[in-house]
């Protein structure tokens, strides 16, 4: 019998995306043994959006609420996660910004191991086993975890969402004393739309073969014709030179990314960049030199000038779209 | 102003990864390693506050085998001061590395302590964190701004959709992002300065913890992929294939 707390992400009162896949993963470990999956929400007072966590898996779903967690608090969260870790097998996080800021601050606290980034569990008996990419997605690396608890980071998308009908039945757990070390005083949220490049179910990157940052327009219109599910990234070549942000660069010492749709533009595809989005569902490249590398991973490519193809793909998106 | 800043010895990026003989580790024969390029963040980092301050130090702590020592002189080559190498073989879990880490800083004296976001080998991505934790300092993980007033810190964080502030008394730890500024380039000044740069070396022996590295593979290659076509007349197939092969948009 082994049972699992799942974080649950929440920003502004509210259960972020990716609830549901955590607690797919949670449920996958759970049913191994026989174990229950709970959840727990870190909020100030209400919560809005917990009302999937039931029927996406949790047998109960624990709130804990304290003024400090109008934002994200990671002392808080950590001193509430700590005072109920020893009823757990593995405690569950979202290996998103805040995710990977939080579950180290667990591990520690509880004397537990963290595996951060995983994108598979295999239980067998007593042990867990995890797979992780490391190499920036060059190498994957099987890990076991022993111990009375552990930590497990788990990358979106590792297990799609699924119905996992329980009853989410409601607790609320207390909030033990704690010192707020780090005050987060708020998120100021970028111009260029919520969106971001590890989050977008279609990622298009631009690379030096834009020309010019000023170019990056034309993947813009791209995104937009996507009609707000795509996100723009860039290569690490145009970020060093400043062309765009460096939250948006997709490679190994930027994002790793695993969309269902990305499409490289003018992108050569160094060793780099490649690791950093290979695990793509679909890529697609357009690039004018053939013998280009990213043609090498890319499902479907088109050799060509950019500056044709992207507004004639923008068109064809948004015909598509229209039907 | 004293601050640490812990470095990592890593695979250069561009290197081609191949599986070492004994099926758990990479085979590390002709492989260039460097800093970790988050580290760099993390050194210029300590070498502009203790500028900014006027007065200070800077050490470089490093867990590792010997090797350790030369991607430390790349610390020392670029400015800081001294180094402290923590002599003993890593452990593969992050928190037995953060334990040998926490109790050498631990009675340090130092108002910031820093690390790279993440080292660009194991991914662990923990071991700021938990030594921040485990001296019960504050700590922001993967900063892009960093300010310090009064004894007190303020950050920036990127986070999905937005940029996170934040705020804490010294001493903290932090983690650094790239954004956070423009690492130096050692002069050959500082090169020559670095080889008579003290380097005090510390025995340590991290414990194996909770973690155990059963396999590492190369992932699975991606399926052949095919050009599609020239220019913007190949469009209309690409958007097809998309829609009705691939079925992504």
């Amino acid at each position: 019998m082994a049972d699992i707390l799942a974080v649950i992400e929440t920003r502004a009162g509210t259960v972020r995306k990716g609830a549901a896949e955590l607690l797919s993963a949670a449920r996958r470990l759970a049913d191994a043994s026989g174990g229950k999956v709970d959840a727990l929400v870190c909020v100030n007072g209400q919560v809005s959006g917990a009302d999937v966590l039931g029927p996406s898996g949790a047998d109960n779903v624990l709130t804990a609420s304290h003024e400090s967690f109008a934002n994200y608090c990671p002392d808080g969260i950590t001193a509430t996660v700590a005072s109920l870790a020893a009823k757990y097998r593995a405690i569950l996080v979202s290996a998103t910004a805040t995710g990977k800021d939080l579950a180290p601050r667990i591990a520690a606290r509880i004397s537990a191991a963290c595996a951060m980034d995983v994108t598979a569990i295999d239980v067998s008996g007593e042990a867990i086993r995890v797979v992780r990419p490391v190499y920036a997605g060059k190498a994957v690396q099987t890990v076991q975890l022993a111990g009375t608890s552990t930590v497990i980071v788990m990358r979106p998308g590792a297990y799609a969402a699924a119905a996992n009908g329980r009853a989410g039945t409601a607790a609320s757990v207390p909030v033990p004393p704690f010192v707020r070390r780090l005050e987060v005083t708020g998120i100021r949220t970028s111009d260029k739309g919520a969106l971001d490049v590890a989050e977008a179910r279609v990622v298009i990157s631009g690379g030096r073969g834009l020309g010019d940052p000023r170019h990056f327009a034309l993947l813009d219109d791209l995104a937009a014709a996507f009609g707000g599910e795509a996100a723009v990234g860039a290569s690490r070549a145009v970020v060093d030179a400043g062309w765009a942000e460096h939250g948006a660069q997709v490679g190994q010492t930027g994002k790793t990314v695993s969309p269902e749709l990305y499409i490289a533009v003018g992108i050569s595809g160094a060793i780099q960049h490649l690791a950093g989005m290979r695990t793509a569902k679909v890529i697609v490249a357009i690039n004018r030199d053939k013998d280009a590398p990213i043609f090498k991973v890319a499902d479907y490519g088109i050799v060509g000038d950019l500056f044709e193809v992207v507004p004639a793909l923008t068109a064809a998106v948004k015909a598509a779209k229209a039907h | 102003m004293k601050i640490a800043v812990c470095l990592r010895r890593v695979p250069d990026t561009t290197t081609k990864i191949v599986i070492g003989s004994t099926g758990t580790s990479i085979d590390e024969s002709g492989v260039k390693f460097v800093p970790n390029p988050y580290d760099e963040y993390a050194i210029e980092a300590a070498l502009a506050l203790k500028e900014k301050a006027g007065a200070g130090e800077t050490v470089v702590v490093a867990l590792g085998s010997d090797v350790v020592q030369e991607t430390m002189r790349t610390a020392l080559a670029m400015g800081v001061d001294r180094g402290v190498h923590l002599q003993g073989t890593p452990s593969v879990d992050g928190l037995e590395n953060a334990r040998v880490l926490a109790e050498h800083l631990r009675n340090g004296g130092y108002d910031v302590v820093l690390f790279g976001k993440l080292a660009v080998d194991d991914y662990g991505q923990q071991t700021g964190a938990m030594v921040a934790e485990l001296l019960e300092l504050p700590c922001a993980t993967a900063i892009s701004k960093l300010e310090l007033a009064d004894g007190r810190a303020s950050v920036e964080r990127e986070v999905e959709g937005g940029v996170e502030q934040a705020t804490c008394a010294l001493p903290a730890v932090f983690t650094c992002d790239k954004g956070l500024n423009n690492p130096r380039l050692p002069s050959l000044k500082g090169i020559m300065a670095a080889k008579k740069k003290p380097l005090e070396v510390v025995p340590v022996a991290p414990q194996a913890g909770a973690t155990t590295v059963v396999a590492l593979a190369l992932p699975p290659e991606r399926a052949a992929g095919r050009i599609v076509g020239e220019g913007a007349a190949a469009v209309p197939a690409l958007m097809q294939l998309l829609t009705t092969e691939a079925k992504a948009i």
